[in-house]
């Protein structure tokens, strides 16, 4: 591919959005921290807004912007062409910044209060909902690119295994494409027609049930580019190969047919959804925890091939060899440590029982921001840190800083979350200004809220440390870098592939049917059972 | 398709893990009956005054001839009405919940008290609190600007008899 067909400015603008908006939201998180620890005044509007904002930027904009870039940059190095439909991808890219600039709108002029999760029957300003709207129609510009590409590469080369990158940057966009369906549905029948005035009134169940359907599968689309850069750049930074590749097809294949119907589990409390159904989910729900610990596997297995080839010996010699000073490696290292901790959380929260103890509690966003803020974000640092010198043609401006950055990120994480976990366990609620509650209650949780400040900050620090590294290495002062993107290769490359291992539409079938069963009748129920809906509320 | 020998047994191992898993939770709701609140049961929230069970008459708590104990209550910005409610230890509790707002949570820390509370839904919670004491009753769902306000107290006092 020659040098002026490569995506390197679409890539960029994507991931330079997603990490300035990084940047702010890390910034708003600084500002909860220290006013959950009440070392600044009570500000409930303030609170409640950043809350809103920095979850919606974390959870949406970042992630967004973040995953189209790596995308589109993938895809056209692992096929070898340009990017289909330049002019199609940059209007999806626009329509996204519209979409974000409106949602900013509503958020500054303090019309949206109502957490990223939208939460009906509370109504933002028209322009949050419709902005959210058009940052989710920009993204199908994408969607769509990822999945013709592969369409035209194999009819040009029949019979061949897609490339594994492309092959799973494409389960992911298959996954979005079905995810985005269940907000997609309540934003525009019930949310949009709320805030504007147009209907009086909104069926609550309805609306978290279609939310539900989005809010667990959501969060394996931000997870799959993590995946993929331990698969395929970690092992090939450390000098090793790629264990399988296949049992990762398996797992990429899982993660798309698993992580789709189970959503039930974050409405395990709400009254409108009957006990067999969440049973039904919580099954569904573990099922994940396969490809989740097969991926584990395989990529501890790659890492320790690249440690034996090095010279490692013995059981756990092999880690002492490891190439520590490479952003990827240590980023990945550091991102096992946290999956680890982060999944033990996640098993408490899927159980369908014990979920009460910790629902809505501290214990959750300690939960979500070790796999999300940490395993997934840390590995978004470090594909950042790898791409940036093949995109801009210029060295990284510091390894030993991005090192650096990647230690505070972590500390900060563990600093912030183990002390969550606790006061999650006392019954220490989340998203809320203030605890005005009994002293003798509130009282023993004061030292963790301190503790999490500490953390906060930390974490704060290392995000505008990673922000100076990539701006320096585009402000190109640094020598000139090698700009090809490769892969690790497989220890037993595949030479040909069954056909339901090199494309989805067998999995879509199946999806069809399985979505069905868990979402068909508990969202029939709405128009059968005679709900009084309920009215719009402002703040 | 080509499986290394020890992914097999890291396979099994995976799998013995989640039946496990799944094994314990499909034990306690089938044998134990623990479930999650789950009522499905609606309401029209814009009239619950008009409502006989959630009037402001009746709300509070009601000894039931088996033994077990109701306690009614109404959810709404910002606080549990009625504003402290007294339960016995160790003696079988209905909690029933309704909102003519918005969405509400609620919690009792330390206890296994936790359901959302939802316009158009009544919300139950069946229990057995068994340590005595007093404690909060707190908003555990974001219900507006004032929604770390809202909170009430439940007593816990010892069983009678
Ligand atoms: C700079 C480091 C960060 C700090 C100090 C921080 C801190 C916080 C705090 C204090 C809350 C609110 C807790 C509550 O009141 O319930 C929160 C919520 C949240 N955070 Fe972070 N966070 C950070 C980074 C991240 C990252 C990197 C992500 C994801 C990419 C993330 C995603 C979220 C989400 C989705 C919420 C929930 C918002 C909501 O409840 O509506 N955070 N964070
Ligand atoms: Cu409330
Ligand atoms: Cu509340």
């Amino acid at each position: 591919m020659s040098e002026t067909d490569k995506p390197d400015g679409l890539a960029l603008g994507h991931m330079w959005v997603a990490l300035a908006t990084f940047l702010l939201a890390s910034v708003l998180g600084a500002y909860q921290v220290l006013e959950r620890a009440e070392l600044i005044p009570l500000w409930a509007e303030g609170y409640y807004t950043s809350v809103t904002a920095h979850g919606v930027i974390m959870a949406y904009v970042l992630t967004t912007f973040f995953i189209a870039g790596f995308g589109y940059y993938c895809a056209s190095a692992a096929l070898d062409r340009p990017v289909w439909n330049k002019p199609l991808a940059w209007g999806g890219f626009g329509m996204m910044v519209v979409g974000v600039l409106m949602v900013v709108y509503a958020l500054v002029t303090g019309q949206a209060m109502v957490m990223y999760t939208f939460y009906p029957p509370l109504t933002a300003h028209w322009t949050f909902y419709v902005g959210a709207a058009l940052l989710v129609v920009g993204s199908i510009a994408w969607v769509v690119i990822m999945i013709v590409m592969p369409i035209q590469w194999k009819r040009d080369n029949p019979g061949q295994p897609l490339p594994l990158i492309m092959f799973s940057t494409t389960a992911n966009a298959t996954l979005w494409l079905w995810t985005l369906i269940g907000v997609a549905v309540e934003v525009v029948f019930q949310l949009i027609p709320l805030s504007l005035g147009l209907v009086d009134t909104v069926d609550v169940g309805l609306a978290r049930t279609l939310f539900a359907w989005t809010l667990h599968p959501i969060v394996y689309v931000w997870l799959i580019p993590a995946y993929q850069a331990m698969y395929m750049f970690v092992p090939q930074v450390a000098g090793g190969r790629l264990f399988s590749d296949e049992m990762a097809r398996v797992a990429f294949i899982m993660l798309l047919v698993f992580s789709l119907p189970i959503g039930f589990h974050h409405l395990y409390v709400d009254p409108f959804q009957a006990a067999g159904w969440k049973l039904f989910h919580g099954f569904g729900t573990f099922m994940v925890a396969i490809p989740t610990l097969i991926t584990g596997f395989t990529v501890i297995a790659g890492m320790e091939i690249a440690g034996r080839l090095r010279g490692g010996r013995g059981l756990f010699g092999w880690l002492r060899t490891l190439p520590w000073h490479e952003p990827m490696v240590l980023a990945a290292g550091l991102a096992l440590l946290m999956l680890t901790l982060g999944g033990f959380g996640g098993v408490v929260n899927a159980s369908y029982a014990m979920n009460t103890m910790v629902h809505n509690t501290m214990w959750v966003p300690a939960h979500f921001h070790l796999i999300f803020a940490g395993t997934t974000i840390i590995m978004y640092f470090a594909i950042a840190y790898h791409l940036w010198p093949k995109m801009t043609g210029r060295e990284l401006f510091s390894r030993r800083l991005a090192t650096t950055q990647l230690w505070l990120w972590f500390i900060g994480i563990v600093v912030l979350t183990v002390p969550w976990h606790y006061v999650g366990l006392l019954g220490m609620p989340r998203r809320t200004a203030a605890m005005p509650y009994d002293p003798e209650f509130v009282a023993p949780w004061q030292s963790s809220a301190v503790l999490m400040a500490v953390g906060g900050i930390i974490m704060t620090v290392s995000a505008v440390l990673l922000i100076y590294n990539l701006v320096m290495t585009h402000a190109a002062r640094t020598p000139a870098a090698e700009r090809e993107l490769r892969f690790a290769q497989a220890i037993q490359p595949p030479l040909k592939l069954p056909k339901p291992m090199n494309g989805f539409a067998l999995w879509n079938w199946i999806l069809v049917v399985y979505m069905g069963a868990g979402f068909g009748y508990p969202l029939l129920q709405f128009f059968i059972l005679d709900v009084q809906p309920a009215l719009a509320w402002g703040w | 398709m080509h499986v290394d020998p020890l992914e097999k047994i890291w396979i099994g191992i995976v799998i013995l893990l989640t039946a496990v898993m799944l094994g314990s939770i499909f034990y306690t709701a089938f044998a134990g009956s623990v479930h999650p609140p789950s009522n499905v049961e609606v309401v029209d929230s814009t009239a619950l005054h008009l409502t006989e069970e959630f009037a402001e008459d009746n709300l509070g708590v009601r000894d039931n001839e088996d033994g077990s104990v109701t306690v009614t209550m109404v959810a709404t910005r910002y606080g549990f009405y009625p504003q402290h409610v007294e339960i016995p230890a160790k003696t079988p509790v209905t909690f029933r919940f309704a909102t003519p707002d918005t969405l509400h949570g609620l919690h009792i820390p330390t206890t296994n008290v936790d359901t959302m509370v939802i316009p158009g839904y009544v919300s139950e919670v069946n229990t057995e609190l068994q340590s005595t004491g007093t404690f909060p009753m707190y908003c555990n769902e974001y219900c507006g600007v004032g929604h770390h306000a809202m909170w009430s107290r439940v007593t816990i006092v010892p069983p009678k008899g």
